[in-house]
């Protein structure tokens, strides 16, 4: 998808809107043989926390080297601000990164490691150190300053990245699958914690993962990245309630999708559609469907049981796999066996129409 | 009974271990730091100047001998620079070529590298030191390319120069500074490729986001984490210069070397004290740079 329309298209026609944080004009990068970005354009405003959203090798992790300046387009512009940086330097770039792998610098100490912005930009050492400090205390690390990157957890190399990345007080912080090495439990308070820093800092920021419900969680927007191009681009709730495609559906929140001969035996019209696992229900056996619903039968393949919730698989006369979430609360009696026929219905409102499948 | 065995080692790691590190550590102990040792004795016995024997009796006269005449502290000075020169040639020359291998040469180019570095030494040491002496000669390849290229004045003005000129390359310290460096480049090309292999590029990647500009990085994140590499080449370099004693003897000026003193005073003048002597100066000197690299921080990032 190209020609995003920036999010000020509602706003007064009047004043000039402000320019985007970040403006991508028809970017291409090749590798070789491989598309890695394909005519990608986009603009990102100012505060936005905006997340690059897609598998590997879907180009996400390109279009933030592009940004950030590590790497070249072959084709396109790349705007910071309004002004083109397309072939600024990274160096000479107000954007900063937070990398994967945390990139710290073994042979200096955490304090070092944050102050190396401020030091490499002529900033006198009593000056620098103090900046650090502040750093490390909105990361709440003040205590750790003098520590090597190697006595730290993954958690506190993750907060001094941030820390370093910051305190040059960029206008946009580019964050490349941050919390990927992270367990469950710290990625999540990472999670709330990035997302209310933003807001107090006010800055940009760019999210790369592959993790959809990191993006839907943290995101005010989120472009969904598939084999170099833009497959979406939209708010979380709208990539979650109105896929465009069958790869949007699938990939954020794991939608149902009835290929188009499926999808004509059911809803009599050759269209593929989307259908949420939570908006299908399963009938009571002899209890007809309500009235305008969609319904359709199949046999039980298997239940998996998550404890509030039960996901159903249903296996289709077509073959297609149909899953439906049952709340555990709704359940009453026995669970039916393998192999026996369920009835679903869904409301025809629920539904959504593909573009493709 | 095979399995038996296997079975009976698996479960004893100290006593397995211990049956495949005697035989070696052995050979290191007796042969190699024994005859060390034996060495270090010799040097503190002295020579009898009229029997021309061996006295057995702990004595400082032979360290004496060495240090009180000008001709030998002059060899241990004219080897130290040699080889504190050669170093830096080393350092300065292998680290484009290291620097290339590590991060932009290609699967093929970099193994035609590390072949193409390693070659030279597949042929031998002598071959290649009398090879030099016929490249260096005055009617030599050396000579007639640089004549070629319109540089003659230049190699004439370096070899008019007083300390490391001379009548040809091959009869100047010039010369023999450049077969040194030729010599021993591989054993610090190799160690410091391998220390830049080891710097991840997104410290690189990092330090331009900050703000770095290439020489920045270069002096604050490269250099640091290539010093234990350098820090290893450069004990080659130094330690291979400070020992050998074929180079001067075949090319350069006729001033002697710590090498050649160590060969003459145990051959032909048959005084094994004084060559104890002067061969535990290259173990005090480089025991110094190894302080004084450690002092530095040279192996912090080990």
């Amino acid at each position: 998808m190209t020609g995003i329309q920036g999010i000020q298209a509602g706003g007064d026609p009047v004043t000039a809107p402000p320019p985007a944080a970040i403006e991508l004009v028809d970017v291409g990068r090749s590798f070789g043989p491989v598309r890695a970005l394909d005519r990608v354009s986009l603009q990102i405003a100012q505060g936005e926390f905006f997340a690059l959203l897609g598998p590997s090798g879907s180009g996400k992790t390109t279009c933030l080297r592009l940004i950030a300046g590590f790497d070249r387009p072959d084709a396109g512009r790349i705007l910071l601000d309004g002004a083109d940086v397309t072939d600024v330097p990274p160096f000479e770039r107000n954007v900063n990164t937070v990398f994967q792998d945390y990139a710290l610098f073994p042979h200096m100490t955490v304090a070092e490691n944050v102050a190396y912005g401020p030091k490499v930009r002529g900033v006198a050492a009593e000056k620098r150190r103090r900046m650090a400090l502040e750093m490390l205390e909105l990361v709440r690390l003040q205590s750790l300053a003098g520590r090597t990157p190697a006595q730290l957890s993954g958690g506190q190399k993750q907060r001094v990245a941030l820390a370093r990345a910051l305190v040059n007080h960029p206008k946009v912080l580019l964050l490349d699958e941050p919390l990927g090495a992270l367990d469950l439990r710290l990625r999540e308070e990472m999670q709330s914690e990035l997302k209310s820093l933003q807001h107090r800092l006010g800055i940009t920021f760019v999210y790369v993962t592959h993790d959809q419900g990191e993006a839907l969680s943290m995101a005010d927007r989120i472009a969904v990245f598939r084999d170099g191009r833009i497959e979406q681009l939209d708010t979380p709730r709208g990539l979650y309630v109105r896929p465009r495609t069958a790869f949007v559906a699938r990939f954020v929140g794991s939608a149902n999708v009835v290929e188009a001969p499926a999808a004509a035996k059911i809803t009599g019209t050759a269209q593929a559609f989307a259908i949420r696992p939570e908006l299908i229900d399963v009938l009571a056996e002899g209890s007809p469907a309500p009235e305008g619903a969609v319904a359709c039968s199949g046999e039980l393949e298997d239940i998996h049981y998550h404890g509030a919730t039960s996901r159903w698989h249903v296996r289709l006369p077509d073959g297609s796999l149909l899953t439906a979430v049952r709340a555990e609360a709704a359940s009453a009696g026995p669970a039916p066996r393998s192999g026996a026929r369920v009835h679903l219905a869904w409301s025809r409102d629920s539904l959504v129409p593909l573009a493709d499948a | 009974m095979l399995r038996g065995l296997s079975t009976f080692l698996y479960g004893r790691r100290g006593f397995y271990l211990s049956l495949l590190l005697l035989p070696p550590l052995l050979w290191l102990g007796i042969v190699y730091l024994g005859s060390l040792f034996a060495l270090l004795l010799q040097s503190f016995y002295a020579i009898d100047e009229f029997t021309a024997r061996i006295v057995p009796t702990f004595t400082l006269a032979t360290y004496g001998q060495l240090l009180s005449h000008p001709a030998n502290v002059d060899i241990i000075l004219r080897t130290l620079g040699m080889a504190v020169a050669v170093t830096l040639a080393a350092a300065v020359i292998a680290f484009p070529i290291a620097n290339y291998m590590a991060r932009y040469a290609g699967p093929r180019m970099k193994a035609l590298f590390y072949v193409g570095v390693m070659m030279p030494m597949w042929t031998s040491y002598l071959v290649k030191v009398y090879a030099w002496r016929l490249v260096l000669a005055k009617q030599g390849v050396l000579s007639w390319f640089v004549e070629r290229l319109g540089l003659a004045p230049v190699l004439d003005h370096a070899l008019s120069t007083p300390v490391i000129g001379g009548p040809t390359l091959a009869s100047s310290y010039l010369g023999m500074f450049i077969v040194f460096v030729y010599m021993w480049l591989p054993f610090m090309i190799l160690p410091l490729a391998a220390a830049l292999e080891r710097v991840p590029e997104s410290l690189l990647q990092a330090s331009a986001d900050l703000g770095a500009r290439p020489g920045q990085t270069f002096r604050q994140v490269v250099l640091p984490l290539a010093l234990p590499g350098l820090a290893a080449g450069s004990v080659f370099t130094f330690s291979l210069t400070l020992g050998d004693y074929i180079i001067p003897s075949v090319v350069g000026a006729p001033g002697y070397f710590i090498g050649m003193m160590v060969y003459q005073q145990q051959g032909t003048a048959g005084n094994l004290p004084l060559a104890a002597a002067f061969s535990v100066v290259p173990i005090l000197l480089i025991g110094v740079y190894l302080t004084l690299a450690r002092r530095m921080g040279a192996f912090d990032a080990l």
